[in-house]
């Protein structure tokens, strides 16, 4: 029986073969044949306003499911609009395939209409690429794309699509993968393991630091299960929450920067750091040279080159979390409770994370903690910024797929449309995309693409009117000159820019409006974006400056009275601006 | 410190796009690149001289072998190496300096692959020393041109590096 196809619809073929059920995109002219053979298959298509939006819904999709995201753009300005979200899932490691239209392979490098070089944009952003140049190449290509991308550590893997490719005809097989230069490390080092669990024993005073490589490796159980036989204390950093419950006795929660007192006091204490999936980045470690300056080092890692790349380890252990940490449980002996379990509990009693509570303007920390009261098992992916944070800080995780968040590369508009892919990918979950007002803008016109395909997702702007995490800096280290980052004029009613693409908009300006709009929100089966109108002037904190040390943490003085009101009168005017005198 | 990595790597397009451009955005020093065929002509090989101390080799080392077109990086001790580099020289030469520029190339075991009225060109293959030595005395009568292929190296005895 003869096997023979076009070239675009042995790509269907293959996403088929791969257990592709969606991919995220938007069509274009070198994209004909491949749309047209969308069209005539069962795949389910979801179409997006801008391409940068189709890459983080499948980076949504990919890390609420565990599976690959697959996005589509078409060449040139399709191609390079995807370039953000690729960055953003090599960052944080995030299992895709990125399509890419390309021109007809004779017009390659004679600047074509659409022509763009995007192979070569992406080469530092990709864990790997390919420019097919024939349709027998295609299966192959396919598969080693899926495979490159799920294995080792993750990340995205782009496919060139020159359009006659997809027109030529095939002889479609599925050949094994070969790839002589790739082989992931897996399997762990027995010694390694062997000399980690004797270091866990002798250390007076552990701390096992978990990053997104636990998520990753599915390995949250397996480290439970290690934390609480030897009553370890457990810090996550921003890629690391939810691989611990937060609830649990043995939580530090989120460390570095925006994290939490006692975690950082802990690391810095500390006389073992067990570093599992974690690469030490600098929003981390603080000034490098003196963190952890008594602690051993003990890193698992499924990547050798983060291991020392930017602290020196004591113990490597290179290979898939989840094998080395059950390895490591196994081979060390139950330890009680002791006088670091006890110290750790005094400065977690003395320095816990907290705001001051206001009764006429909504706190920021409030609307996160109403959030996770009503939706606690919710989705929860951020935008970036001070919402990031708050969401890090106030939410109490507890389940690893749960916390989606842009770590590595930071992108504002990010939280919105991976909040569709999430959804999309795990349609049983409320999905609530925490942004900022200024964040959400640079997407929303995502909204559209959550009307017409039906993804009722939540989004709730923290509304400051300001880019609020620069204008934090611009506060306490640039001598209160606010470049820039003042958005209150400019803004949109976001309730009317919901309805205007008919979806639900809804708004809180008190406190006591908080709970009911959430209510409202969750209750129905349409996209909302609810606008929480809250206090200007809130900073995150505790915060260690950059550059400062772990223990060099600052609480963030509530700043005084007359710049609270300076702030509030630069917002209360532009709210004026655009809704008149009597406000809402 | 002076390190030299030989890389065998996949004889495909873009390969060396990827190597160049992972030492160019991670701040790696090259001193000098080669590349060519192997026996096998499937694979390429590259010899690498990189500026670093030793966690820098490492780095170098890791990044190099995460790419799926590297498939084996070995780093070459210079005590337990062989190494050349090939030089052509394009000197000025007239019927007074001839001789001498003869007596030098003689000297250094070198070749004079071309002559002209004026100018000379000379084939030099030696290690990286050798080459500068040569073109220092060279310098006198005047260089119009080089051409220098960078380092090419390989384990002495037995050992060998191969995909």
């Amino acid at each position: 029986m003869s096997n023979k196809m076009t070239g675009a619809q042995a790509v269907l073929e293959c996403l088929k073969r791969e257990g592709v059920d969606v991919v995220f995109g938007l069509p274009g002219g070198v994209l004909l044949p491949l749309y047209d053979a969308i069209y005539q298959s069962d795949i389910r298509h979801i179409l997006v306003r801008h391409e940068q939006g189709a890459a983080h819904m499948a980076d949504g999709y990919a890390r609420a499911t565990g599976k690959v995201g697959v996005c589509i753009a078409t060449s040139g300005p399709g191609a390079t609009n995807l370039v953000t979200g690729i960055a953003n899932a090599y960052m944080d490691s995030v299992p895709m395939v990125a399509i890419t239209g390309q021109v007809n392979t004779w017009l390659i490098g004679k600047d074509a209409f659409q022509e763009a070089d995007i192979t070569g944009i992406t080469l530092p952003i990709t864990k790997h690429n390919y420019l097919l140049r024939s349709a027998k190449d295609i299966s192959r290509v396919f598969r080693e794309a899926f495979y490159i991308a799920r294995t080792g550590r993750p990340g995205p893997v782009l496919i060139d699509l020159p359009r006659d490719v997809t027109v030529d005809e095939v002889e479609f097989t599925w050949p094994e993968v070969n790839l002589p230069g790739y082989h992931p490390s897996v399997k762990v080092h027995e010694m390694q393991i062997k000399k980690a669990a004797r270091a866990l024993m002798e250390a007076q005073r552990p701390v096992i630091y978990v990053g997104g490589g636990v998520k990753l490796a599915g390995a949250h159980k397996s480290l439970f299960d290690l934390a609480t036989k030897i009553n370890a204390p457990v810090t996550t950093t921003l890629m690391g929450i939810g691989c611990f419950p937060e609830d649990h006795p043995l939580s530090l929660g989120m460390l570095g920067m925006h994290g939490t007192k006692y975690a950082n006091y802990a690391i810095q204490e500390s006389d073992l750091i067990l570093a599992v999936g974690a690469r030490f980045d600098d929003r981390v470690t603080g000034k490098i040279s003196s963190f952890a300056p008594h602690a051993k080092i003990v890193h698992i890692d499924v990547d050798p080159a983060e291991v020392g790349k930017n602290v020196r380890v004591d113990i490597p252990v290179v290979g898939d979390a989840k094998n080395a940490l059950m390895a490591l449980e196994k081979e060390v002996q139950p330890k009680p409770r002791g006088a670091w379990n006890e110290k750790i509990d005094g400065w977690k009693r003395d320095y816990p994370l907290t705001y001051i509570p206001d009764m006429d303007i909504i706190k920021p920390q409030f609307v996160i903690e109403k959030l996770c009261q009503l939706a606690p098992d919710a989705i929860i992916t951020t935008e970036v910024g001070q919402n990031q944070m708050w969401a890090a800080q106030f939410f109490v995780h507890k389940d690893p797929q749960k916390f989606i968040s842009s770590g590595g590369l930071g992108t504002m508009g990010y939280g919105f449309p991976a909040a569709i892919g999430a959804k999309i990918g795990r349609p049983e979950c409320d999905v609530i995309d925490i942004a900022g007002d200024g964040s959400f803008l640079m997407n929303s016109q995502e909204l559209a693409t959550a009307v017409l395909n039906d993804i009722p997702v939540k989004v709730a702007i923290l509304n400051n009117g300001c880019l609020g995490m620069v204008r934090q800096w611009q506060e306490l280290f640039f001598e209160k000159r606010y470049s820039a980052t003042i958005l209150g004029r400019t803004s949109p009613d976001f309730v009317k820019l919901a309805e205007a693409y008919g979806a639900m908009g809804l708004r809180a300006t008190k406190p006591s409006e908080v709970e009911p709009v959430i209510r409202a929100a969750l209750a129905t089966d349409r996209p909302v974006i609810m606008d929480f109108i809250v206090n200007p002037a809130e900073k995150v904190s505790p915060m260690v400056p950059a550059g400062a040390t772990l223990s060099e943490i600052l609480e963030l003085e509530w700043c005084e009275e007359g710049h609270i009101s300076h702030l509030e009168k630069v917002y209360a005017d532009a709210r004026k601006a655009i809704f008149g005198e009597e406000g809402y | 410190m002076r390190h030299t990595i030989a890389v065998i790597v996949e004889n495909k397009s873009g390969v060396l796009t990827r190597i160049a451009g992972l030492f160019s955005r991670r701040s790696f020093n090259i001193d000098s690149l080669s590349v060519g065929a192997t026996d096998n002509p499937d694979y390429s090989r590259m010899t690498i001289t990189v500026e670093g101390d030793k966690d820098v080799l490492e780095q170098v080392i890791k990044q190099l072998s995460k790419l799926v077109n590297v498939i084996r990086v070995s780093e070459l001790a210079p005590s337990e190496s062989v190494e050349r580099e090939l030089a052509v020289i394009k000197v000025t030469a007239d019927k007074d300096s001839r001789g001498e520029i003869m007596q030098i190339v003689n000297i250094f075991r070198a070749k004079i692959i071309d002559v002209s009225a004026r100018s000379m060109i000379i084939e030099v293959t030696g290690d990286e020393e050798k080459i500068n030595a040569i073109v220092q005395l060279l310098r006198q009568f005047g260089i119009k041109e080089m051409a220098r292929t960078g380092k090419v190296s390989m384990i002495r005895g037995t050992r060998v590096i191969k995909a």
